[in-house]
C-alpha cells in the first residue's frame, strides 16, 4: 500500500513536472515569437526610413552593391558573432539600415519608368500580403516544414548560379526565370523559418529577425524586376 | 557599369562560397516530410504563383 501511494505520488510528480516543461517550452517559443515580429516591424520599419534619405538624396546606382556588400559581410561574419548580446541589436540595424540605403537609388530608377509609382506599390503591397499570409499559414497549420531545408538550400545554391551567369550573359528571359525563382524559393523560406521558430529550430529572436527580414527584402526587389519586366508592353 | 558587374559578381561568388556547407548540412540532415506534408508546402507557394499572375495582371492594365 505505501508502495503504491509512493509509486502514485511519484507518477504524479512526473506528469506534473512534464505538463510545467512543455507550458515552459510554449511559452518561451511564444517569447522568441513575438521578439522577432517586433523586431522585424522595427528594421522594416527603420530601412523604410533609410530608403527614403537615399531616394532625397538621390544617392547614385553603386550605393546599392556597396550597402548590399556591406550588409552581407555584416551579416555572415559579425551577426552570428554577437548575436547573444546587446550589441546584436545594433548590427541588425546596421545592415538593414544598409540595405534600405542601397534600395532608395534602385526605387528613383523604377519611379522614373512609365508606370513606375504603380509598379512600387504593386512590388510592396504584393510582398507584405505574400509574406503575412505565409507566415499566418505556417503559423496555424500543424505541420513542421523544416523537412524543406535542403530542397531549398540547394534551389537556392541553382538560382544563385543563374544570377552569376546572367550578370554577363544578359537574357532577359533567363533574368525573369531567375526572378521567378527567388520569389518562390523566399516564398519557401518564410514557411521553412517560421515552422523553425515555431518548433524549437531557431531560439535566438536577432538571427531569426535576419532570416525573415532578407526573405521579404529579397521577394520585394524581385518583384519589382519581375513587374518591371512584365508590366512593359 | 563594367565595374557594376565585376562588383555585384563578386559578392555572389562570396554568397555562393558561404552557402555552399548549409547547403551539405540540410541536404543530410533535413528532417524527412510526414504523409502529406510537401502537398501542405505546394499548396501555398502555387497560391503565391497565382497572387503574382494577378500582380502582372493589374499592372499591364
Amino acid at each position: 500500500m505505501q508502495s503504491e501511494r509512493d509509486y502514485m505520488r511519484r507518477s504524479g510528480n512526473v506528469q506534473a513536472l512534464s505538463a510545467e516543461a512543455i507550458q515552459q517550452s510554449a511559452l518561451s517559443t511564444n517569447k522568441v515569437l513575438r521578439n522577432t515580429y517586433l523586431l522585424l516591424s522595427m528594421t522594416l520599419l527603420f530601412s523604410a526610413v533609410t530608403a527614403g534619405i537615399s531616394m532625397a538624396l538621390a544617392l547614385p546606382p553603386m550605393t546599392y552593391l556597396i550597402s548590399v556588400g556591406v550588409a552581407m559581410v555584416a551579416g555572415i561574419f559579425v551577426l552570428p558573432r554577437v548575436a547573444n548580446s546587446a550589441a546584436g541589436i545594433g548590427v541588425i540595424f546596421l545592415i538593414t539600415g544598409a540595405l534600405g540605403l542601397g534600395l532608395g537609388p534602385l526605387l528613383n530608377i523604377y519611379l522614373a519608368l512609365p508606370k513606375g509609382p504603380e509598379i512600387v506599390g504593386t512590388a510592396m503591397g504584393g510582398t507584405g500580403l505574400i509574406f503575412l499570409s505565409l507566415s499566418a499559414y505556417a503559423l496555424t497549420s500543424k505541420r513542421n516544414f523544416s523537412f524543406m531545408g535542403g530542397f531549398l538550400f540547394a534551389g537556392f545554391m541553382v538560382v544563385l548560379i543563374a544570377a552569376l551567369a546572367n550578370i554577363f550573359l544578359a537574357l532577359p528571359a533567363l533574368s525573369l526565370a531567375v526572378s521567378a525563382g527567388i520569389i518562390l524559393l523566399m516564398s519557401g523560406f518564410i514557411l521553412f523559418d517560421t515552422s523553425r521558430i515555431i518548433n524549437g529550430g531557431e531560439t535566438n529572436y536577432i538571427m531569426a529577425t535576419y532570416g525573415l527580414y532578407l526573405t521579404i527584402f529579397n521577394i520585394f526587389i524581385n518583384l519589382l524586376s519581375l513587374l518591371g519586366i512584365m508590366g512593359d508592353d | 557599369m563594367e565595374w557594376m558587374k565585376i562588383g555585384q559578381a563578386a559578392l555572389l561568388i562570396m554568397f555562393i562560397v558561404v552557402l555552399i556547407p548549409a547547403v551539405r548540412w540540410w541536404s543530410k540532415n533535413s528532417p524527412k516530410a510526414e504523409k502529406g506534408d510537401w502537398n501542405a508546402a505546394l499548396l501555398p507557394l502555387v497560391g503565391v504563383v497565382l497572387f503574382i499572375a494577378l500582380l502582372i495582371y493589374i499592372v499591364r492594365g
